[in-house]
């Protein structure tokens, strides 16, 4: 077992076939420390993404080797993956709520893909979060009579509810006013300090840079600069 | 309802809650599930109606054997006549201790102004109680009256209710064939589908009223059989009896049950029910399917997402069962409610024996759910396009 959560060794991508064959990731290699918070920046088209989805065992590696919580992602198959997958957890720009649940049923869906369960359990773990991240009063809402920005936090518990090993968010903190972006990263990074959460987030949010680990930046496909954030020093770290 | 079928499924119900947050698509597919439901139950009505029509006429009988011309033999009132010999012959076998000619003819009665109905008529011995139904023993000595008849209260296109006082010492009049007839009691028999009505006279008022017809030419024959004696047995002894190919033996029970494969499965009217049954499922399959798929396309992010977390295969196929099976159960009983006043109303104007019954019923709400099941399946298929990589 290694200190890094995550390991990237020479990691090549590509989309398409044949003649429409296009690589978008070259020979990236990365490692992700235990309880860090890293940013992947870039601009748009950089591969950013794909290397999230790639390190989230959304998407096969093809070429090169991706080491998750000390498991080999390379020729994993599919149930493999889910088993990692539930170990994760992730926020996306869009908030991807179900409509159809509450505020609290979304958040216990975080729990319920382990099986059956006590769901008064389920139910005070995700009130307690949705508390937390001042969703107290909505807890009985459906997506539909929610903000943006609580729709977005409601992701968030969703992600964090079942008390993952990593999580990777796209752009969290897109639909939160100033207080409440900085209050859940800051929750990020109270999970890497108390429960050795790491956390791997896309953003062009200035305002995480500050409580980052590490910056990574990708461009096209390559890492262009991997530089440790303002909050190194924490004890955390990562290296390339 | 949300926290028994959370208990239930041991996770939230999830199609439950997806259903009820649309309830203009549940409605539309509620309706869906019960229109196809009653396409079903009409058909089956139809079909079950004909298969009890073909029954009562045989009912009306409680021979141990019938015999029958063998050509056109495949109905009771379409066969062709036979010998009456026959009968004698048969008489001669040790365990048939007696027998009886029937005599079937149809007329049309006309019955008031542009009324007209098609009567099955039964001649029979006045004295050949003991081969009809317990019911109808006792009647039948009174039509040795000549020109006195049973008639059908449940004939069709007939104000029969002027017949219900209809009494041995008081018979009612009326004429058919050009001849005064009267009608001295009622039966509850019902034309089905081949009539309009049954009326049962002596043979000897039947050869009045079918002049073309002869004693000596019944259409069928009735044996009752010494107790005890086995009547497959001595329908292949009968058989050996008789020159070849010139009679058709067999239980009256056996009789029905080829008559009503033979209108279910070779006549035209049985295969169009069948074929409207196939129907009726095909409806209730593509409108599940319709709402169900449309419901897997409105929620693929949702799907994609749940993906990402961890979920597996099996718990999309809960999900998506789980809609197919409340679809079925809850768009079952309108459909229901509707079939059974619909068969009311049919029975009321046509007189036919058509009612619900609880196997029918039954049987449609488990095939109404394995329809749906089946929606429920190729709706799945939708699910593929949830990747979850994609939402990122």
């Amino acid at each position: 077992m290694t200190d890094a959560a995550i390991e990237v060794k020479h990691l090549d991508h590509f989309f398409g076939e044949g003649e429409a064959r296009k690589q978008v990731l070259f020979d990236v290699s990365l490692d992700v420390q235990r309880g860090s918070l890293t940013v992947l920046m870039g601009p748009s088209g950089s591969g950013k993404t794909t290397l999230l989805t790639l390190m989230g065992c959304l998407r096969e590696v093809h070429a090169g080797n991706v080491r998750l919580l000390d498991q080999e992602l390379f020729d994993a198959d599919e149930g493999a993956r889910i088993d990692l997958r539930r170990r994760l957890g992730f926020i996306f720009q869009a908030h991807n709520l179900h409509d159809s649940l509450t505020a609290r049923q979304n958040v216990m869906m975080g729990l319920q893909v382990y099986g059956r369960g006590d769901p008064k359990h389920h139910a005070v773990a995700a009130d307690h979060l949705l508390d937390l991240l001042g969703l107290g009063q909505r807890l009985e809402y459906l997506p539909g009579n929610l903000s943006g920005g609580q729709k977005q936090r409601v992701a968030i518990a969703r992600a964090l509810v079942s008390n993952p090993d990593i999580i990777f968010a796209d752009e969290p903190t897109a639909a939160l006013d100033k207080v409440s972006g900085l209050a859940a990263v800051q929750l990020f990074k109270d999970l890497g300090r108390s429960r050795g959460t790491t956390t791997v987030m896309v953003t062009h949010d200035p305002r995480i840079l500050d409580l980052a680990d590490r910056v990574v930046t990708l461009e096209e496909g390559r890492i262009a600069k991997d530089r440790p954030g303002s909050a190194r020093g924490n004890g955390a770290a990562g290296s390339a | 309802m949300t926290a028994i079928l959370s208990r239930l499924f041991g996770r939230l119900p999830i199609g439950y809650l997806q259903l009820m947050h649309n309830p203009g698509r549940l409605l539309a597919a509620l309706a869906g599930v019960a229109f196809a439901n009653v396409l079903v139950f009409v058909q089956l009505g139809l079909s079950g109606s004909m298969a009890e029509s073909v029954a009562i006429p045989y009912r009306l009988f409680q021979p141990d054997l019938l015999i029958v011309s063998p050509a056109e033999s495949q109905t009771l009132s379409d066969a062709a006549t036979l010998p009456r010999q026959r009968l004698f012959q048969a008489l001669v076998h040790p365990d048939v201790t007696g027998g009886t000619p029937i005599y079937m003819g149809r007329s049309t009665w006309i019955s008031g102004h542009d009324a007209s109905s098609s009567i099955q008529f039964f001649g029979l011995a006045p004295d050949a109680g003991e081969f009809l139904h317990d019911a109808l023993a006792d009647p039948l000595i009174s039509l040795s009256l000549a020109d006195t008849a049973l008639v059908d209260t449940l004939t069709r296109f007939v104000d029969m209710r002027v017949f219900a006082e209809a009494h041995p010492e008081a018979p009612v009049p009326f004429e058919m064939q050009n001849r005064q007839l009267g009608a001295i009691g009622t039966v509850s028999i019902g034309g089905g589908f081949g009539g309009d009505g049954v009326f049962l006279v002596s043979d000897q008022t039947f050869f009045q009223l079918f002049p073309q017809r002869s004693s000596a030419t019944p259409s069928h024959l009735l044996l009752a059989l010494a107790p005890g004696a086995d009547p497959g047995r001595v329908a292949e002894e009968l058989a050996q009896i008789y020159p070849p190919d010139t009679v058709r033996i067999r239980t009256v029970g056996a009789a029905m049950e080829q008559e009503t494969r033979y209108q279910m499965t070779e006549r035209p009217t049985g295969l169009i029910f069948a074929f409207g049954v196939a129907i009726g499922i095909v409806v209730g399959i593509v409108i599940a399917y319709q709402v169900l798929s449309a419901d897997v396309a409105d929620h693929i992010r949702e799907y994609a997402t749940f993906k990402a977390m961890g979920f597996r295969q099996g718990f999309f196929v809960g999900i998506i069962l789980e809609e197919a099976i409340i679809l079925a159960a809850i768009g079952f009983w309108p459909g229901l409610v509707f079939s059974a006043l619909f068969y009311q109303t049919l029975a009321y104007l046509t007189n036919i024996p058509i009612f619900m019954t609880p196997e029918r019923a039954v049987a449609v709400f488990i095939g109404t759910i394995l329809a749906c099941a089946v929606s429920g399946v190729m709706a799945m298929r939708k699910l593929a396009a949830a990747e979850p990589a994609d939402l990122f």
